[in-house]
């Protein structure tokens, strides 16, 4: 009778934890609040707004043109046969679709710390939701870049062309994806406890942008600064990007290999990422 | 035979004082360093039982210590106990929202708890959208939302506001949409803590019917946290006391009111003298109700006089305002030194003063009551020093008479029965 009573449990809270606890049964039962969390992030940002989820791509183009005047005009770095512009678009897209994941999961427990410490649901689908909703605002940024594309092409006579590699672009959106929710993950389950990181965020996205190749090419900065050039090299967004213009410009630093790098990089983040977040989700009500 | 459908096994949880609410980081390290070499956490055996009154030597607190129950299928188990007595911990616990530092729970059926309704509203999402939103938080699949989703509406009585962002809706019309949702839930465990508090009466009586047709009609299983010792009376099937972290009383719901209603008596006193007491701003040194007289009686006046020390210098206007509670924490009056139009507060003082605070003829029913005092600066509303429960007192009947001692309700006032015609 014992034996069997202890079997027939739905589920035990327990205090102790096994290192990798992760209830996938338990998520798939949360699909439609995951849903509805995209949903309510989309449509409630632009509310009450005059331009809607234009501005969405007012700060791309602007970024773009600022950027072009600045390090291509005046700075003189080349771009080869690719458009400066086009190839600071290609950079900036890639680039915020990546910093929105980061910064928009990198703070998941302090910011629903009210909502987490009333009612229970598998915590990840708060970093989760905020990666898919990101992932439709850098649809919507792709779609500019690909109308900028056609006009370079048809009006201005460019000559750009997509490369085959453009089959693997799908990876380069799980890379962006991995990489930025697990260092957001890591990042806001450590915030819970030491505040500090949340000054570092702000401040280190901004210096990682410098060290991932968005408004310069990797082999120009190789030339000009050998000696550091490794910091950029092996960075896993730089590998993103330089893709993504290979893909679509036919320009850049592009490699099976390279990209298999920078996967199995995010993929590791991202595990570490999740058994962090898990360990944190246990108890951080009562240190945040 | 009833099915055990959630068994509590030694759970407790222990809180660090201060700023950090659980570690800070050279705690955390012995703790690694003890996990390491296999031996068992320093930080679990040390520790104080819960209790705010008391100056403890160890930053470490008991909320909640070694608490076993079983709640059987379809019980409605009544969970009472002071502020601070750690029932809120223990939802949270069984909520999943916190883990407990040791024990275990088992549980046989979903829980889904209603620790503060309308959790995870958006003020710019329309009603509609909101329902399906706090809906899916606490639980729910869109397709179990769509299928109740005429009678949610209907049951909270916002059907004119349904496509109108929740920003534009009154508080009491949020609290409706949003108890209309969590009553909606159809989880094998409901906690419910004290939603029932919110609301306008004629929704409260809808809420309490709610509550009755899913424990009765429905026989699920409800866990209900309460002040309001007749509601737990009349909703419950059991109920449990907690005490300083730790159970006091278990039984019948009845049973743990009586419990808890003598245990308070016991506590009652007519005068308490107090070291430390207050904070950087003001100290009470003691207080008393009614030190003329041994007993406080229902007929005679009520008299409060506090002894109390201003420690910063100010040349604003000070109140001392008190605020009576009865035995299930609904306030009685909340009087004070702020109705006289020159405070009897001597501002610039920093020694000992004392003030006299009397309501004529107040006629409260027999039973405990508790004081909460404030010290107030410029008749702002928040307090520089908040005491609640300060003292608990016993007010008594005078008169024999068997038609005083049945009175029910918050006053029993002396009365006269003529025939007039």
């Amino acid at each position: 009778m014992k034996a069997e009573s202890e079997d027939q449990w739905l589920y035990t809270i327990s205090s102790k934890h096994k290192l990798i606890d992760f209830n996938f049964k338990e998520l798939w039962r949360y699909r439609d609040l995951l849903l509805l969390f995209v949903k309510r992030d989309v449509i409630t940002v632009y509310k009450q707004t005059i331009l809607g989820p234009l501005w969405y791509l007012i700060q791309p183009l602007f970024t773009s043109i600022i950027f072009t005047v600045i390090f291509n005009d005046m700075a003189g770095i080349p771009t080869g046969v690719a458009p400066a512009f086009l190839f600071n678009l290609a950079g900036i897209t890639s680039w915020n679709y990546f910093k929105q994941c980061l910064m928009g999961t990198s703070n998941t427990f302090n910011r629903n710390q009210g909502i987490f410490g009333k009612v229970y649901f598998p915590r990840a689908i708060m970093p989760m939701s905020v990666v898919i909703s990101n992932l439709i605002k850098f649809g919507i940024q792709l779609i500019v870049f690909i109308g900028f594309y056609f006009f370079y092409v048809l009006v201005k006579d460019s000559e750009i062309m997509p490369t085959r590699s453009l089959l693997l672009f799908p990876v380069l959106i799980l890379i962006m994806a991995l990489f930025g929710l697990g260092l957001g993950m890591i990042i806001s389950s450590m915030t819970t406890k030491y505040r500090d990181l949340t000054f570092l965020v702000t401040f280190g996205v901004q210096l990682l942008m410098y060290a991932s190749a968005v408004m310069y090419p990797v082999s120009f900065f190789k030339e000009k600064l050998p000696s550091i050039a490794w910091i950029v090299e092996y960075n896993p967004m730089t590998t993103v990007i330089e893709a993504f213009r290979h893909m679509t410009l036919g320009v850049g630093d592009y490699s099976i290999p390279k990209l298999i790098y920078a996967l199995s990089v995010s993929l590791g983040l991202f595990v570490i990422g999740l058994i962090i977040f898990n360990k944190t989700e246990k108890s951080f009500i009562d240190t945040v | 035979m009833a099915r055990t459908i959630l068994k509590v096994e030694n759970i407790s949880k222990q809180y660090r004082l201060g700023l950090i609410g659980a570690d800070t980081l050279s705690d955390d390290l012995k703790r690694w360093w003890y996990k390491i070499r296999g031996k068992q956490d320093p930080f679990l055996t040390i520790g104080d039982i819960n209790e705010r009154h008391v100056k403890g030597d160890s930053d470490y607190i008991w909320a909640l210590r070694d608490i076993n129950f079983d709640v059987q299928e379809g019980d409605v188990l009544g969970i009472i106990g002071k502020n601070g007595a750690g029932k809120s911990t223990l939802l949270k616990i069984l909520s999943r929202v916190t883990s407990p530092t040791t024990g275990e729970i088992k549980t046989n059926g979903r829980i889904a708890s209603l620790l503060e309704v309308g959790t995870g509203f958006h003020p710019e999402l329309t009603g509609m959208e909101n329902i399906f939103l706090n809906g899916a938080i606490l639980g729910m699949t869109k397709k179990e939302i769509k299928s109740k989703i005429d009678e949610i509406v209907s049951f909270s009585g916002c059907e004119r506001y349904i496509e109108t962002p929740v920003k534009r809706y009154s508080s009491g019309m949020r609290v409706r949409l949003a108890f209309a949702v969590a009553a909606h839930l159809e989880p094998d465990i409901l906690i419910v803590d004290e939603v029932l508090a919110v609301g306008d009466a004629e929704f409260q009586k809808k809420a309490i019917g709610k509550m009755q047709d899913i424990s009765q009609g429905e026989g699920r299983t409800v866990l209900f946290v309460s002040h309001n010792m007749s509601s737990v009376e009349s909703l419950c099937t059991r109920g449990i006391v907690l005490e300083h972290g730790k159970i006091s009383y278990e039984g019948t719901a009845k049973g743990a009111v009586g419990h808890y209603i003598t245990n308070r008596k016991m506590q009652t006193a007519n005068y308490l003298a107090f070291e430390n007491k207050g904070n950087e701003y003001a100290q009470i040194n003691s207080i008393a109700v009614n030190p003329a007289s041994d007993n406080i009686y229902s007929e005679d006046d009520l008299e409060i006089e506090i002894d109390f020390t201003l420690l910063q210098n100010t040349n604003r206007r000070i109140d001392i305002s008190t605020a009576i509670y009865n035995e299930s924490d609904q306030l009685i009056t909340n009087i004070g030194t702020g109705y006289s139009k020159i405070s009897p507060v001597d501002s610039n003082k920093r020694e000992p003063q004392k003030i006299a605070i009397r309501i004529l003829n107040p006629n409260l029913n027999e039973g405990v009551y508790s004081i909460m005092l404030r010290v107030v600066e410029d008749m702002a509303s928040a307090p520089k020093l908040r005491l609640d429960d300060l003292i608990l007192f016993h007010v008594k009947r005078k008169a024999d008479d068997e038609l005083y001692l049945n009175v029910k309700g918050f006053i029993s006032p002396q009365i006269e029965v003529k025939k007039l015609k």
